[in-house]
């Protein structure tokens, strides 16, 4: 399968060029970029690793580049992905996500169903890799 | 010579002689009065029968929508009658169509039980607009003071919470509302479902007047439903969600269909507007307590929003259900098969979307509305859209909105996986050329154009809906243009 978080994952892999002007987009936007990488991306999983803390006072795309690429050099195996976060009012949220990095397999996930009485499913999703210990996954 | 004068009558004794005044002469016409930021203010289209003159018939308006009656009534000297009026302070020719004004007409906050749409409007909307003296009347706008707005809850969820528990940001939302709209069995209903969101949408929808017909129960629909969304979260690793409908016949009903999506683990359930204003804060509220994300469909709306010298118009519905509480309301495309003038649809959308919308008559925006932080509705365009117009939808709506493809997903020739897939591919697209500094509103046929070479979902899209437009002119535009053509 193909995990498609983020609001580029249908588009074919994004090359640096191209996630430097993403950044870009962000930083002119007023936003703090940070990287977030994870072995575990169950849907519900909203807390992945950080690399970091947001990049609150960097305002070259080079620099959040570069954090990108050290970042993918520790954990080539992983799920990575940038976000770009807004503190106005009103949003004080994430503005933008999007995957620069992904394992060369992916597995997905098993959808497991509990059959319950009136024809009632209870569904939970299980990662395939996820039955591993962390650090084991990919 | 002794012809009586036509203004607000000062002597008590002569006020309230039984008999019949002119609503002026009552005192519910009052040019020099400074609206308190506390005061609700209102903007009425107002089309005077022959003869009526237009402040006596904005008088009439304040007066019917506030304390009046048709004639004078001494219990009115029982209360503080100058306080409880509503006052027209001032009327304004409509730009370019003899026989309308504008009349503005200002409330105290006393006049209106606090959180309750049902009783601003039936204050508002409620006799007037049956009123003889006037052949047509249109309320256009209002100003809520932040005094009343925090009264009501506003959206269960909003759209910053909408987003977090969905994981999703940086894009427009996309949905489809299952077609056909009647006649399929549960189990062929989830399929749709289920081919839609596995090919990449974020939404299925229930059409407006799905409830629970001897074709498909309601608790059938819902079981199929949430297979098709399980399977499908399961399969891309994405929150996603199908609007479950259930609107019923009284509240017990809509609150046992709601108990039940919750129980299956649904993110959302959806109302039709036909409810009614207190049924939908009802829903608002079990939604908020429930953490479920509420969808309105505004179904029969254009009864009373669409023509423009008589109704309701439909920015003022918007500014209702913000403060009802709804998270999702149909709001307008702009580009699709339903009514949506482009600078009355952006007026309805900043009512949905922004904290502050600062008077813009070009917008249809008559008042400057603070919000006062009541959460965001998301706004829904729904009707008539296809892959092909997505760099016009996402430089006239914006990230903030549900894309709502309905026969432009389950009509492509492919299947709806493909379409699906389509729009999903279409969007990325258009967004990603955006945030690189492209002119998309110039080269968005390109842009499309190059995607399909490697997507052929997009391609087949392109090709079968490219000539599709609804080149209309809109029934409820704007009257106020930047250079006026008339003089």
């Amino acid at each position: 399968m193909r995990l498609t978080q983020g609001q580029f994952s249908f588009l074919p892999e994004l090359t640096d060029a191209e996630i430097k002007k993403q950044i870009q987009y962000a930083l002119a936007q007023g936003w703090a970029l940070s990287v977030e990488f994870t072995d575990d991306p169950h849907p519900r999983n909203t807390y992945w690793d950080m690399w970091g803390q947001p990049m609150f006072d960097i305002k070259d795309p080079a620099g959040v580049m570069l954090e990108v690429t050290a970042c993918r050099k520790a954990h080539s195996a992983k799920y990575i992905k940038v976000l770009a976060f807004d503190s106005k009012k009103g949003f004080e949220t994430v503005r933008m996500s999007f995957i620069v990095n992904r394992p060369a397999e992916e597995p997905g996930f098993e959808l497991v169903r509990a059959e319950g009485p009136g024809r009632q499913v209870h569904y939970t999703m299980r990662s395939y890799a996820g039955a591993k210990p962390a650090g084991q996954r990919y | 010579m002794n012809k009586p004068v036509d203004i607000k009558i000062t002597n008590m004794k002569e006020r309230y002689k039984s008999g019949v005044l002119k609503y002026k002469q009552m005192g519910y016409w009052e040019p020099e009065y400074e609206p308190k930021d506390s005061d609700v203010l209102a903007v009425f289209r107002i089309t005077p029968q022959d003869g009526v003159d237009p402040e006596e018939a904005a008088a009439a308006v304040a007066g019917e929508s506030s304390t009046a009656t048709w004639t004078v009534v001494w219990t009115d000297r029982l209360t503080d009658s100058e306080y409880y009026r509503g006052k027209a302070y001032k009327i304004e020719p409509v730009p370019g169509t003899p026989g309308q004004w504008f009349a503005y007409i200002a409330y105290d906050l006393d006049l209106f039980e606090e959180g309750s749409i049902a009783n601003l409007t039936a204050s508002i909307i409620g006799n007037v607009f049956g009123f003889k003296p006037l052949k047509a009347l249109r309320l256009e706008d209002m100003r809520i003071p932040p005094h009343y707005l925090k009264t009501f809850q506003g959206p269960a969820t909003g759209i910053v919470s909408e987003r977090e528990r969905l994981n999703n940001f940086g894009r427009p939302l996309l949905g489809a509302t299952m077609k056909p709209k009647l006649g399929l069995s549960g189990r062929n209903y989830g399929r749709v479902v289920y081919e839609a969101l596995s090919g990449g949408l974020d939404f299925a929808k229930d059409d407006e007047n799905i409830n629970s017909q001897p074709f498909m129960h309601w608790r059938d629909r819902f079981l199929y439903c949430m297979e098709g969304v399980n399977k499908a979260i399961a399969e891309t690793g994405e929150i996603k969600g199908h609007y479950l409908n259930v609107t019923g016949a009284t509240m017990e009903d809509m609150y046992e269909r709601a108990e039940f999506a919750k129980e299956l683990g649904s993110v959302i359930v959806m109302i039709d507007l036909v409810i009614g204003y207190t049924a939908i804060q009802s829903m608002a509220k079990w939604c908020r307590k429930n953490d479920m994300i509420l969808h309105l469909h505004r179904a029969g709306h254009s009864t009373y929003t669409r023509q423009k010298n008589h109704g309701v118009s439909f920015r003022v519905i918007a500014k209702w259900m913000r403060m009802a509480g709804v998270d999702h309301i149909h709001a307008g495309t702009v580009v699709g098969k339903l009514e949506g003038d482009p600078n009355v649809i952006r007026g309805i959308y900043d009512t949905c979307r922004e904290n502050h919308v600062s008077k813009n008559l070009q917008h249809g925006v008559f008042f400057d509305q603070p919000w006062a932080s009541l959460k965001k509705l998301m706004p829904v365009a729904s009707g008539g859209i296809h892959a092909g117009q997505m760099h016009q939808l996402l430089t006239y709506l914006g990230d903030d909105v549900v894309l709502q493809f309905g026969g432009g997903t389950i009509g492509h020739p492919q299947g709806i996986r493909a379409g699906a897939t389509a729009n999903r591919v279409a969007l990325e697209s258009m967004v990603k050329a955006r945030n690189e500094g492209r002119d998309i509103w110039g080269e968005g046929p390109q842009i499309l154009a190059n995607t399909a070479k490697w997507c052929t979902p997009l391609r087949a899209a392109l090709d079968t809906w490219k000539d599709v437009t609804f080149d209309y002119a809109s029934t409820d535009s704007v009257d106020y243009v930047p250079t006026p053509t008339t003089s």
